[in-house]
């Protein structure tokens, strides 16, 4: 338990932590060359004081593009329809270029509504071929995605063709490139995710309903169709906001990991969302960052990296699944059960002599636990610092503390009792016990025990005869 | 609770003539079906005999290609909120990350404004949902954690939360055990003696004896429907277990294949 509070507490730190190591040594990295230190410093300071007015536009778009990302693509996550979403990104791009050729500006509303009809179509292409033919999901999603994206790519080449001006600003499109968005271009992200925070916001009930059982939701009489394909637009347009800073290529990146990330993390669907939400803007202001202090790298992989590092870190890390926490949650419980046998053998000695003698010299305790005696004053050193016993003072005889020793006959009355339970209630023979309460003593909680005890009508002797141990002081 | 319907006499549910297709092929063949208010029906038939597209039809899930459904006496379409539906437990993800409250909090949204969100009073009915089924304890807990009976007692009370006067239920006793089976029959009786019409997919034969007042014996056409008693007969068991109806299974393979 306290581990996982712990973590919990743990987890943003290290999360600072990590990407403070991933920005500096990036930044290091971007300009090898002309490196100097004050130089870093300075761009940093500069872009973290939002001082320059296109550095407050390359941010606000990423924290914009990051809420939406996460927030739709948490709903994809969990509809597994992620790649759906990346085939969406792709379907958008002949949008774009053709909303560009419409008068050779790169205006945002052309751009949008182009984006948003052709994603649009491609999404109608996935539902018309799922319908007529037998091919699975993920067959009609490699059709359209690459179908739509090669369309895009032709246009696009023709489109740069076309003049050499504006060439630049299309290009864009394919990585990514936050420093191209201005003023206009952040007022329409603005707007659009605006609306469809609200709109998810307002029908959050349904889309959950329709994303966990969709059947159900249509025998209530809700517009299952209806929503789904508001879910789409919705996606949609988080995929164009998203589009200028992180590119058709990585879009999908962006949707899937933040949201994959928090899912990782919780177990209710609106603490993911802001999550999700909360991971997409960071990587995406730590993109941009990191594409502002290497003068120009394309921002979109850069997000992308920073989502995938937070991924890496939940990953390790989070409190229920993380690899490394649980690693030492394990070492941890097995340290904790070597001292508690170191305990039990010491307690039985004493136990031998009828509890005259008060001490144990490290000499029998190796001999009885078959050890070196090296590993035993190690493991004994444990015990001390954790105020369960004390040397003598040549080191060679261990005492057990009050606390030690009410542990141990803890132990020891888990064991037997759990022994007693398993003959007389399980049917289990008597030879048959032992390994099975040498695991189980240590992970018996008080509350278990007392049940035990009041099962076995409070006995005192185990199967094999020997006296169970009365609770004496608290532990 | 509500008595006004056996007083007024008007059928919970009535299928005429209803044909169901996936892809053109038919699934199930004109179904005449009047079920009277406070039964507790067993639906009963082979797997792929097209229990659960029955289900789907009635509630408008599934289009019907012929034929109609009447749900006390008005379309399906403009009744759903009467209808409560128990789906078959393997239809959703488990490991969705929702809790058990989240799920059962679900049987209101039909009731629910375009822009609203559960209330107060929701919760609390949900609450007691879930007591009647034994499961208030696990509130909190997310799906996933959940034992398969555990997963199938979520979806009643899910059912209930709906409060409706006709049931449909997909299999609730798939994967019970002999306990949890008791309890459920036992919480369906209840409801039925509070005059709600319930239909059950049943997949045990010698229990479907039992447990239900009358039976609907399925197989792609009605095989019959009527009391327990007139329907649990060799002839009528065989027509609907031994060997699949061969003639109109291979109608229907044709009539899929010209599509
Ligand atoms: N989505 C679908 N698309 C195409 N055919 C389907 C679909 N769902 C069901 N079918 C077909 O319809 C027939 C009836 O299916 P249905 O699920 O209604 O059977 P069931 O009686 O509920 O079976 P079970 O006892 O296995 O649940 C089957 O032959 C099945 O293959
Ligand atoms: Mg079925």
């Amino acid at each position: 338990m306290s581990t996982v509070n712990y973590s919990r507490r743990l987890l943003p730190a290290l999360l600072v932590l990590v990407i403070f190591c991933v920005v500096v040594p990036s930044a290091h990295a971007a300009r090898p060359a002309e490196f100097v230190e004050n130089d870093v410093w300075e761009q940093m300071m500069r872009f973290l004081s939002l001082r320059d007015q296109g550095v407050r536009l390359v941010l606000g778009g990423s924290l914009l593009l990051g809420i939406g990302c996460g927030v739709l693509g948490s709903f994809m996550v969990v509809r597994k329809l992620a790649l759906a979403g990346d085939a969406l990104a792709h379907g958008v791009l002949p949008g774009v270029v053709l909303g560009f050729l419409w008068n050779l500006t790169k205006d945002p509303l052309h751009l949008f509504v182009g984006a948003v009809i052709s994603g649009m179509l491609s999404m109608a292409v996935v539902t018309v071929l799922k319908r007529t033919t037998k091919l699975k999901q993920d067959a009609i999603l490699g059709i359209v995605l690459s179908g739509f994206f090669a369309i895009g790519t032709c246009l696009l080449t023709m489109g740069f063709g076309l003049e050499a001006g504006h060439k630049a600003g299309l290009d864009h499109f394919m990585f990514g490139q936050a420093a191209a968005l201005d003023h206009l271009d952040i007022q329409a992200m603005s707007w659009v995710t605006g609306v469809s925070l609200v709109i998810v916001a307002l029908l959050y009930p349904k889309f959950l309903l329709l994303s966990f059982d969709q059947a159900f939701a249509s025998s209530l009489g809700l517009p299952v169709r209806f929503l789904h394909q508001l879910m789409m637009l919705l996606l949609t347009f988080s995929v164009v906001v998203a589009l200028q800073a992180v590119g058709v290529v990585l879009v999908s990146a962006m949707l899937v990991t933040p949201a994959a990330s928090a899912y990782l993390l919780t177990k209710r669907f609106h603490i993911m969302l802001v999550w999700a939400a909360g991971f997409g803007m960071l990587s995406g202001a730590v993109g941009a960052l990191l594409s502002f202090l290497g003068s120009g790298l394309p921002t979109g992989p850069l997000m992308v990296l920073s989502a995938s590092a937070i991924f890496t870190i939940v990953f390790c890390f989070s409190p229920q699944q993380g690899i490394v926490i649980k690693h030492f949650r394990h070492v941890n419980r097995q340290r904790r059960v070597v001292l508690e046998n170191l305990l039990k053998a010491v307690y039985h000695a004493s136990e031998r002599d009828a509890h005259t003698s008060d001490g144990m010299t490290l000499l029998d305790l190796a001999k009885v636990k078959r050890q070196t005696l090296d590993t035993i004053q190690q493991d004994v050193g444990g015990l001390v610092r954790r105020g369960l016993a004390t040397l003598s003072h040549d080191g060679d005889v261990l005492y057990l503390t009050d606390a030690g020793m009410s542990r141990a006959a803890q132990l020891v009355r888990n064991h037997r009792l759990w022994e007693l339970y398993l003959t007389n209630a399980a049917d289990y023979a008597a030879d048959h016990v032992h390994d099975d309460a040498e695991r189980i003593e240590h992970i018996l909680g008080e509350a278990t025990v007392r049940d035990l005890e009041r099962r076995l009508d409070f006995p005192s002797v185990d199967p094999h005869g020997s006296p169970i141990p009365a609770l004496s002081a608290k532990s | 609770m509500k008595t006004e319907n056996a007083e007024t006499n008007v059928l919970p549910l009535e299928l005429h003539d209803l044909t169901v297709a996936y892809h053109s092929k038919p699934v199930i063949y004109g179904i005449d079906v009047e079920v009277p208010a406070g039964k507790l029906v067993g639906i009963v038939g082979p797997n792929g005999a097209g229990k659960s597209t029955l289900l789907k039809a009635v509630m408008g899930v599934l289009k019907p290609t012929a034929g109609w459904v009447k749900i006390f006496g008005e379309d399906a379409k403009d009744n759903l909120r009467r209808i409560g539906y128990v789906p078959q437990r393997e239809s959703v993800d488990w490991d969705f990350p929702v809790t058990v409250m989240d799920v059962v909090l679900m049987g209101r949204y039909g009731k629910l404004k375009w822009f609203g969100w559960p209330s107060k009073a929701d919760r609390h009915l949900a609450r007691e949902c879930l007591e009647k089924v034994a499961m208030l304890p696990y509130a909190n807990r997310q799906i996933a954690n959940l034992s398969g009976g555990q997963q199938q007692r979520i979806f009643l009370a899910r059912a209930l939360a709906q409060e409706a006067d006709l049931y449909l239920m997909d299999e609730p006793f798939a994967g019970v055990d002999a306990a949890t089976e008791r309890a459920i029959i036992t919480l369906l009786h209840e409801m039925r003696d509070a005059g709600k019409t319930i239909l059950v997919v049943h997949h045990d034969l010698p229990t479907a004896q039992n447990y239900f007042d009358m039976l609907l014996l399925l197989n792609m056409r009605l095989v019959g429907f009527g009391p327990t008693k007139e329907m649990f007969t060799q002839e009528n068991l065989q027509k609907t277990y031994g060997g699949r109806l061969t003639i109109l299974s291979e109608i229907a393979d044709a009539m899929g294949r010209e599509a």
